[in-house]
């Protein structure tokens, strides 16, 4: 009898990550998934494997001004995508970049939602005064036009990384505390949940372990879309000049430092755009594919 | 609905003064670093510093500050802004007149735009048009507004030379230079509009009444205009009232991009020169401006929505 209680975790923990693997098979149904899909893993692989795939070193100049498919007059090498004003070759730059965007946006994304489900929970699940307090916090901040708010904070407290995740988490953590309020609201009735409190398991047991898991399926999907805004604000903060420092690649950051000179060499601008925005497209491509998934159910 | 006016104003008052409090604390006080030492850069000494707190009443107690600061601010004095060496007012009314101008003819071609588009798609939900539909919203709001300002002044103004590249306006107001400002904001923001335009039509399509108004005979045109629309586009009105908020943080990217002599860019050069007077008072506009818009969305809303009106 113990032993099959101790066992029963595991074997659900097992089966749910099946059917979590079965749900992602799904997307085979959804071409508009399957294509978010292969972008989304496409720079997963560009990133992982930059070092490999990069021909030049991201951050050394080499030759200025060449035009894309140019080759390189010194050393060998073609410059596929061109180089910018100092020499760097584009396309190295914009391989090393995506490891920028897909290291911070996951992680700033991730402490937004630790963040947001803690308080959407609390608010949710306790009601009353806990609930009201925290709202008003989250009505006061999302009033804020958000890239305003983001001026002001990364102003104030500088612009790096580690400052840049800390603006994310606390400009979107609101709005995911809403979509977690809503959900718990309409999951705190339900009979497992009165099962739990009955057996005597703790608030924050209920809330992580009954609750939770039960309101997963929206907040995946929100959490697609919410990986492309933040690469966006990322690319944007790097575009007006707050982003990360340099001379480390970023995308947005490559936009800026070139726009002065896009009339005259375009290829300098276009490239980093276009990689920023297929990567954006994917995840709202999957976003998309699996709440098409998620309805059909 | 006068008790939800008044609690709706109450709260915007009780926003705007909690927000004053966060921008005091931010930009005014020691915890986030010397202010004195943000003004004056960081090769000044001690000594300045010091000169310039006592001159700028910085050595009086924090709450006292914020209280003056607040009183100043509803009197509309609103300081003098470092960069441009004039009163913040006149600096930034100019500014706020441009945008305003940007934003009007952002909403009068979006608007229309994403509400037919959203209709034309809720009508069939599931048929390809639709389909074409949402997959070209999703493409569209993709690419951020920088990216598409890149690639539209490639296409129009490097590639076809229809367009000029910047919209200083150096020379006079010219319609021209609005052209690519707005349709870069345009292209950004009709994909959400729409998306929401299809949700609430689709919703209304598959109500009773629209299943006996077709059931009955009468022609699907006038289903659709007399029926349907009325009650969908209800949620579209907040939608785009809400877009406003967004439209403050679109124009920032824009006008800097295009180098548009607008409120958005504004805001970018106050902060980037540490020009605390002038930022803070920037962001106190657009926050009113973004509460305003929600309070007016709100209101709004329940004056159309008979079942919540009379509930």
């Amino acid at each position: 009898m113990t032993k099959s209680l101790s066992e029963m975790p595991s074997a659900g923990y097992g089966a749910a990550l099946w059917r979590g693997l079965k749900s992602f098979a799904l997307l085979r149904e959804s071409w508009v998934g399957m294509v978010g899909t292969f972008l989304v893993l496409f720079w997963v692989m560009v990133a992982i494997l930059a070092p490999l795939l990069a021909p030049f070193d991201p951050n050394s100049s080499i030759q200025p001004f060449a035009k894309p498919g140019m080759e390189a007059i010194k050393g060998g090498g073609t410059f596929w995508l061109g180089t910018d004003h100092i020499g760097r070759d584009i396309l190295s730059r914009i391989i090393w970049g995506s490891r920028t965007v897909l290291i911070y946006a996951p992680l700033a994304t991730l402490c937004a939602y630790t963040v947001g489900i803690l308080m959407g929970l609390a608010a949710g699940y306790r009601g009353g005064w806990v609930d009201d307090i925290l709202s008003r916090i989250a009505d006061i901040i999302l009033s804020f036009p958000v890239l305003v708010l983001y001026i002001i904070i990364i102003a104030t407290i500088g612009a790096s990384g580690f400052n840049i995740i800390i603006a994310i988490t606390f400009a979107s953590s609101p709005g995911i505390m809403r979509i977690v309020r809503g959900l718990v609201l309409d999951l705190r009735n339900r009979d497992y949940v009165a099962a739990a409190q009955t057996r005597g398991e703790s608030d924050w047991r209920v809330m992580l372990v009954e609750i939770l898991p039960n309101a997963r399926g929206p907040l995946i999907v929100d959490a697609c879309l919410r990986l492309g805004y933040v690469i966006i604000t990322i690319g944007v903060l790097g575009f007006l000049g707050l982003g990360l420092p340099p001379p480390d690649p970023d995308w947005g950051g490559m936009v800026n430092e070139t726009r002065q000179m896009a009339m005259a060499f375009p290829h300098m601008t276009l490239f980093p755009c276009i990689a920023i925005s297929s990567l954006i497209l994917g995840f709202n491509l999957l976003a998309d594919g699996l709440r098409e998934i998620s309805l059909r159910d | 609905m006068v008790t939800l006016i008044v609690k709706r104003f109450g709260f915007m008052i009780f926003t705007m003064i909690i927000v004053s409090l966060i921008l005091f604390m931010l930009l005014e006080t020691e915890l986030t670093g010397d202010p004195a030492a943000r003004v004056l850069g960081q090769f000044s000494n001690e000594e300045q510093r010091e000169l310039w707190r006592e001159q700028h009443g910085y050595n009086q107690p924090m709450m006292l500050r914020y209280v003056k600061w607040l009183g100043n601010f509803a009197t509309g004095n609103l300081g003098e802004s470092i960069r441009f060496k004039g009163p913040v007012a006149d600096v930034m009314l100019p500014r706020l007149w441009n945008t305003a101008i940007l934003g009007f003819w952002t909403f009068a071609i979006m608007i229309p735009l994403s509400l037919v588009l959203g209709i034309l798609s809720g009508m069939k939900e599931g048929s390809k048009l639709d389909r074409a539909i949402s997959v070209f919203g999703i493409l569209t709001t993709s690419v951020p507004e920088f990216a598409s300002a890149v690639i539209f002044s490639a296409l129009f103004v490097f590639g076809l030379k229809w367009l000029p590249g910047t919209s200083s306006m150096s020379g006079g107001f010219e319609f021209k230079q609005l052209i690519l400002p707005a349709m870069v904001l345009i292209v950004y923001d009709f994909g959400y509009v729409a998306r929401m335009t299809r949700a609430s039509m689709a919703e209304v399509m598959t109500s009773q009444y629209i299943r006996t108004a077709v059931l009955k005979g009468l022609p699907y045109k006038s289903v659709i205009i007399k029926h349907a629309l009325r009650n969908a586009l209800i949620a579209p009105f907040t939608v785009i009232m809400l877009q406003i908020n967004w439209l403050l943080s679109g124009v920032i990217v824009v006008e800097f991009f295009f180098a548009y002599k607008g409120f958005g860019a504004l805001i970018l050069e106050a902060s980037l020169n540490n020009d605390i007077a002038l930022l803070e008072a920037c962001a106190m506009v657009a926050v009113c401006v973004a509460v305003t818009t929600q309070t007016i969305a709100d209101i709004g809303y329940t004056f159309l929505n008979p079942r919540i009106r009379f509930s």
